[in-house]
């Protein structure tokens, strides 16, 4: 295996500007969708098929009555225990050699037992192509030694991209900065390994509670985790056969999905 | 880890997709082929061509990949040094500019009465273009006015675009003004117009003084734009300095995304900026927090004034001279006290009751933190946290930098307004100081170069005036009045010849006066601006308009005004990558809004849609706001039809010669001579012309050949000037725009191409990214980071400083002085430097130094007053509103709103997500990005409406009304003025009838703005509106 990968979204940089939305959009190109109304600049209430990094933003207000803004983008948590790998029973969705999570589109048989499984509601259903997507990591451009296309475009560094254990280490120090300057409220979400899910390889530092982004506070997967999830996935990809694949996709017309 | 800057990462054992494998391989299963075509990177092998975003001005230099000549992807250039790579959203969408099934491809035409478009050749359209032009301006031309040889014409109007290249701004200008053109304008009028005039005045230009990236030197950071909203990427250099420790205190009426970051938000009422700077500035004085050094040696605070000149706080609110019946000053008082030999009276000691220090301390005196309070309504706790914090940030070891935009600019005191924060900033001693400055953040990619160029009523490329008729009769009477008797200004007479030699050649020669007489004279200098256009069009001045890639019909102040202005043209061009709601404007409910129709049949203006080409297909430079030119290349042909506004230019202009070829008439000269020679290739249809040779011919090249005194040829024929020193007054040189002059120095070096890595060790600004103007300088007035000896005011703030070994200024930026001028040289009395001595820092103002008295057309130093619409009298004095600013007399298409009915403060503003609206509305990712049109409101005026989050709102002003979504949020508050609750709402307004999907489309926020202009530049009032807010679609 290859040094894991993994993404850092510091959200004490981020600025909501939503250029990981459409730079991941335009990289992978998605389909631009219909907008929700949600109440405020988000555009819509959770991950899509086609939204891959997703900026949230809360309003609240501090304990002076200021108003506070929070800014996150948000994305696929490439989990170390990842339910929807588990609960894969084509071995669609296996884990690359970096330590992230992608779903192989030809495998795929549309069967949605990922989208249940994801305690991040990460993974969605495209009823356009029939199967399940998600974020990439930027499999193509990583896989050459290149940034996702998030990190790379972010204004300001608020994500970063890099090998997991520089980016745990910088984290690590980047939330003492922050404690030492007062800001006692921030934490990081996702970068121990040995906390839920065996870490997350896209982590987080956030400004409030997790639920307060609409994280949970301590994910747990559905499905009780037996065997180490690669394994499971193989195994599973064999026992379903390649019949079963394409029983379970729904093919809809005239939404080409974006895969093209 | 080590990420180079090109960001590939080297990932060991797993550098390519196959050896990415392994790992899975090792399982049992091999995948391979899956996993090849899931991870082959699409631009591998693609052709990367160096491009710029077009939208807005942070300049983020982008790397465009093609593969078998089509666009696959548009990403930021990591080698960048002030974007490092990134994009904001609209940057990362630039894809959709080029890959659109939107895009207009074939030219289209309507039919006067029609109510429908048809495809027309491109040859077909342009003929009958170049004949509708020559009719209307062989109709309306004035060759003589007053026995005055006028040369103008009237009947035309030109409207270009800050969105648009500099060599296509230059050719607008030069064609524009050679028929004859005097309504001609771009996008920066109705944006960013306010600047020129405020940093001109008070430090000598009119542009940004700073670099983005030196923002990571300040201590405190005082953006009063919505900066991280509306400049993203350049926001880093924010973030970064908050990293190092700097202080950032947000001023906006709304809470932002920008305020998210800050660490204190100052809200403030729309409209009230001057007296919170004033307050600012009063604090500074009465509390000691100036830069007193600084202010001694680099401003006219020592400077005394005319003893009968007095400010409104003795005057009750008007300064001296004020003739109402004229709504004008008489300046006469406004000036300098001479001594015997004509020089300016000082006290060094500021102790002088008529010395410019003391008449500023006088004049902020009633600006007091209770003022604010009362005024702004930044209650005065908040207000002293802030002050103090801000004025912190001055002296040897500290400087602080303030950022603005549209908040001040678009006011009917813009000018006044900016001018109070450039003046707070040398009170500060904060101007050419590394993480000082004043960061005038533009909107549009090119609003400082499209200035540059001269695509405004009021001047020609490079900033010399458009002569006026009565003022300006003759060549000398326009050198005479428009020439500065002392600083880098004198040098005018050599940058003017050498334009006029650029435009007409050969035909422009010492005995005609340099063919000044080509070049039209404005019959008033209260005529011409983009709000003139428009009233000009509704009353049938003006008959043939041509606007390219501008959206009046939607961006314009008043636009409905605007859109029945249109319905009375003869004829209408518009050249666009989409079809804009201006080239639409005949369309049954385009003209007055969705509610109301109007039958084609009755508009009887002939239209004509041409397809535009966007920046990535085309070649030519644009320069950002801090006066970078970057250069972009043509990555692929535009399709069809389209081409780039600089073939429509070029060939408009071969036309329109081959039209008036034979042509004995005197008036036809200016376009016969016209120097217009591009080299497009004879097969090319689309006749682009080559923008080397247009940057060549702005950057200037020897008429002839140029010899030394020994004989010896410095400059051969043709040769490109190496810089705007080398400008000649006998006509040998030719140079289109002398700010320019440098950026193409050698037969084949174009310096706004470069993208080098920097050279220097420390060289944090890259001198070899571009080419900034003037002279590569990053920094302007940069003489000031160094004390009046010469030192460096300490070493944490140091830039440039005397070498007296080396006897020249040295450090980390070319000097914007004199190079080798000592800095206890006394004033010289010759030269280009005439009049300027070691310690005028400041080359461009004629005494060289920061002006605190700065005279403008209302005032010498900025006094509030209350926008056109209130909620509120003046509480400072019994005027309440800038007596001398134009309101349009249009009747009820400019009726303004009382505060018992229109009790609530609008301001409308722009979001990161969309941009002008012939743009954003048209890319489907960016139109994703809102549900829809949308108004932000209080919970409080929300409780007190009924209305709820999501509902359906009416926003009304005595011009229009438009409906759209409310937005409740506590990041909006009420204002407490006068001991009055006030609420305030604020609406983008990018909104229009067109767009990609429903999300895109909505009604027209600027239908709601007044036609008022600041008495500068005419720059509307479109911040500080009052407004009523009704629950529903009423």
């Amino acid at each position: 295996m290859a040094r894991t990968l993994a993404m850092f979204t510091d959200t004490s940089l981020c600025i909501g500007c939503r250029a990981c939305e459409v730079a991941c959009k335009q990289w992978n190109q998605l389909e631009a969708e219909t907008p929700h109304w949600t109440g405020s600049y988000q555009t819509s209430p959770h991950f899509t098929d086609k939204t891959w990094r997703h900026v949230k933003f809360i309003e609240k207000k501090d304990e002076r009555n200021e108003p506070k803004w929070l800014l996150m983008s948000d994305v696929c948590k490439h989990c170390n225990q990842a339910g929807c790998l588990e609960a894969c029973p084509t071995g669609a969705i296996y884990r690359t050699p970096f330590g992230t999570v992608d779903i192989s589109q030809d495998i795929c048989n549309g069967c949605r037992y990922c989208v249940s499984a994801c305690p991040f509601g990460v993974v969605a259903f495209n009823h356009g192509t029939g199967r399940v997507n998600k974020c990439t990591f930027c499999v193509d451009r990583t896989s050459e030694g290149m940034k996702t296309a998030c990190a790379k475009t972010c204004p300001t560094d608020s994500i970063e991209f890099g090998y997991r254990d520089e980016l745990a280490a910088k984290a690590k120090k980047r939330l003492a900065e922050l404690h030492a300057k007062g800001v006692k409220e921030a934490i990081l979400y996702g970068e121990d390994e040995n906390g839920p899910l065996g870490g997350l390889n896209a982590f987080f530092l956030l400004l409030d509670k997790p639920e307060v982004y609409g994280l949970p506070a301590e994910p747990t997967l559905p499905q009780k985790p037996i065997v180490k999830d690669a394994g499971l996935s193989a195994g599973a990809a064999i026992l379903v056969g390649l019949g079963a694949i394409v029983a379970f996709r729904e093919r809809g017309g005239g939404d080409r999905g974006g895969e093209e | 880890m080590a990420v180079s800057r090109r960001d590939f990462l080297k990932v060991s054992g797993a550098t390519t997709a196959g050896a990415a494998l392994g790992g899975l391989a090792g399982l049992g299963f091999d995948l391979r082929p899956v996993h090849a075509a899931a991870t082959s990177l699409r631009i591998k092998n693609a052709k990367a061509v160096p491009g710029v975003c077009p939208y807005c001005a942070v300049g983020c230099a982008q790397l465009i990949y093609v593969a078998n000549n089509k666009i696959i992807d548009i990403e930021g250039d990591p080698d960048c040094p002030h974007t490092e790579g990134a994009l904001c959203p609209k940057g990362s969408s630039t894809f959709q500019l080029s890959i659109n099934e939107t895009r207009i491809t074939k030219p289209m035409y309507r039919a006067p009465g029609s109510d429908k478009w048809e495809e027309k050749p491109l040859d077909w359209m342009m003929d009958r273009i170049a004949h509708l032009a020559k009719k209307t301006r062989d109709k309306s031309f004035v060759e003589q006015e007053n026995g005055i040889t006028v040369n103008r014409c009237d009947g035309l109007a030109v409207m270009g675009s800050s969105v648009l290249d500099n060599e296509e701004n230059y050719l607008i200008a030069k064609l524009a003004r050679s028929m004859g053109v005097v309504y001609l304008e771009n996008s920066a009028r109705i944006c960013h117009s306010t600047t020129v005039p405020a940093l001109g005045t008070t430090f000598g230009r009119g542009a940004m003084t700073t670099n983005l990236i030196d923002v990571i030197n300040s201590d405190v950071i005082m953006p009063t734009s919505n900066w991280a909203e509306c400049h993203p990427v350049s926001y880093k250099w924010v973030m970064e300095a908050k990293g190092r420790g700097a202080k950032i205190i947000h001023v906006d009426p709304r809470f932002t995304r920008t305020s998210a970051t800050a660490d204190i938000w100052a809200p403030i009422r729309s409209g009230t900026n001057i007296v919170y700077f004033g307050g600012l500035i009063n604090y500074a004085i009465q509390r000691r927090k100036y830069f007193h050094d600084y202010v001694v040696a680099f401003t006219n605070a020592s400077f005394l004034i005319d003893s009968n000149f007095k400010t409104p706080t003795d005057l009750g609110g008007l300064f001296t001279g004020y003739e109402p019946a004229k709504r004008n000053y008489d300046k006469a008082s406004w000036r300098y006290q001479l001594d015997a030999d004509g020089n300016v009276k000082r006290d060094p000691t500021l102790k002088d009751p008529s010395c410019v220090f003391q008449l500023l301390k006088r004049h902020y005196s009633r600006y007091t933190p209770e003022m604010v309070e009362r005024v702004c309504g930044l209650p005065k706790a908040k207000f002293l946290q802030v002050a103090d914090m801000y004025c912190s940030a001055s002296g040897p070891d500290k400087t602080g930098t303030i950022s603005y935009a549209l908040q001040l600019n678009q006011s009917s005191n813009g000018v006044q307004q900016i001018r109070s924060l450039c003046m707070l900033q040398l009170v500060l001693g904060n101007i050419g100081r590394p993480g000082g400055g004043v960061v005038a953040l533009r909107g549009h990619s090119n609003v400082q170069g499209a200035t540059d160029m001269g695509t405004l009523y009021h001047m020609l490329p490079g900033y010399p005036g458009m002569p006026i008729r009565d003022a300006h009769p003759t060549f000398k009477d326009f050198i005479d009045k428009e020439t500065p008797k002392s600083g880098y200004w004198t040098t005018k007479t050599a940058h003017v010849i050498s334009q006029l030699k650029a435009w007409y050649g050969d035909a422009a020669t010492k005995e005609n006066d340099w063919a000044y007489d080509y070049i039209p004279k404005r019959a008033s200098a209260d005529d011409y601006s983009h709000q003139h256009m428009l009233v000009a069009m509704l009353k049938g001045k003006v008959k043939g308009f041509i606007c390219i890639g501008q959206n009046p019909a939607v961006d314009s102040p008043n636009s409905h005004m605007g859109r029945l202005g249109f319905a009375k043209l003869d004829w209408m061009v518009v050249q666009d990558l989409f079809v804009t709601e201006t080239a639409e404007f005949w369309k049954e409910k385009a003209v007055h809004g969705k509610d109301q129709s109007v039958d084609p049949k009755t508009i009887q203006t002939e239209v004509f849609l041409l397809p535009g080409a966007p920046a990535a297909e085309k070649d030519g430079s644009i320069t950002n706001t801090m006066r970078l030119l970057q250069w972009h290349s043509k990555a692929v042909e535009p399709p069809g039809d389209a081409r780039s506004d600089a073939a429509f230019l070029y060939d408009l202009g071969l036309r329109l010669k081959k039209l008036y070829a034979g042509s004995k008439a005197k008036k036809d000269r200016p376009i016969l001579d016209l120097v217009w020679n591009y080299l497009h290739d004879p097969k090319d249809r689309k006749v682009e012309p080559k923008m080397e040779l247009v940057l060549k011919e702005v950057n200037g090249y020897a008429t002839q050949d140029i010899v030394d005194k020994d004989g010896k040829v410095v400059l051969k024929k043709g040769q490109p000037v190496p810089g705007f020193a080398a400008l000649k007054v006998d006509g040998s040189t030719a140079c289109g725009n002398w700010i320019y002059s440098g950026v193409y120095p050698e037969e084949g070096k174009n310096l706004a191409a470069r993208r080098e890595k920097a050279t220097t060790p420390g060289d944090y600004m890259n001198h070899n990214w571009g080419f900034a103007w003037p002279a590569n300088r990053r920094i302007l007035y940069n003489r000031a980071s160094a004390d009046a000896s010469g030192k460096p005011w300490s070493e944490k703030k140091k830039l440039i400083w005397w070498d007296q070994d080396q006897k020249k200024w040295v450090g980390g930026d070319v000097p914007d002085f004199k190079a080798d001028l000592p800095p206890d040289a006394p004033k010289l009395k010759e030269g280009p430097f005439k009049g300027l001595g070691g310690q005028d820092a400041f080359i461009m103002r004629p005494d060289g130094k920061g002006a605190l008295f700065g005279p403008l057309a209302d005032g010498p130093f900025p006094e509030h007053y209350e926008p056109f619409e209130s909620p509120t009298h003046n509480l400072l004095s019994k005027v309440n509103t800038n007596p001398v600013a134009k309101v349009w007399d249009i009747g009820d298409l400019n009726k303004l709103g009382k505060p018992d009915q229109y009790p609530i403060v609008l301001t409308t503003y722009r979001l990161t997500e969309h941009h002008a609206a012939g743009m954003s509305r048209h890319v489907p990712w960016l139109s994703a990005m809102f549900e829809g049109h949308f108004a932000e409101i209080s919970h409080e005026l929300a409780e007190e409406r009924g209305i709820k989050n999501g509902d359906m709102i009416t926003v009304s002003t005595p011009r229009g009304k438009i409906h759209l979504r409310a937005m409740v949020t506590g990041r909006f508050r009420p204002f407490i003025i006068n001991g009055k609750r006030v609420h305030h709402i604020g609406i983008p307004w990018h909104w229009g009838w067109l767009g990609v999907m429903p999300s895109a489309i909505g009604d027209v926020t600027n239908d709601l703005v007044a036609s008022i202009g600041d008495p500068t530049t005419y720059i509307q009032e479109s911040k500080a509106l009052l407004c009523d807010v009704k629950k529903g679609e009423v």
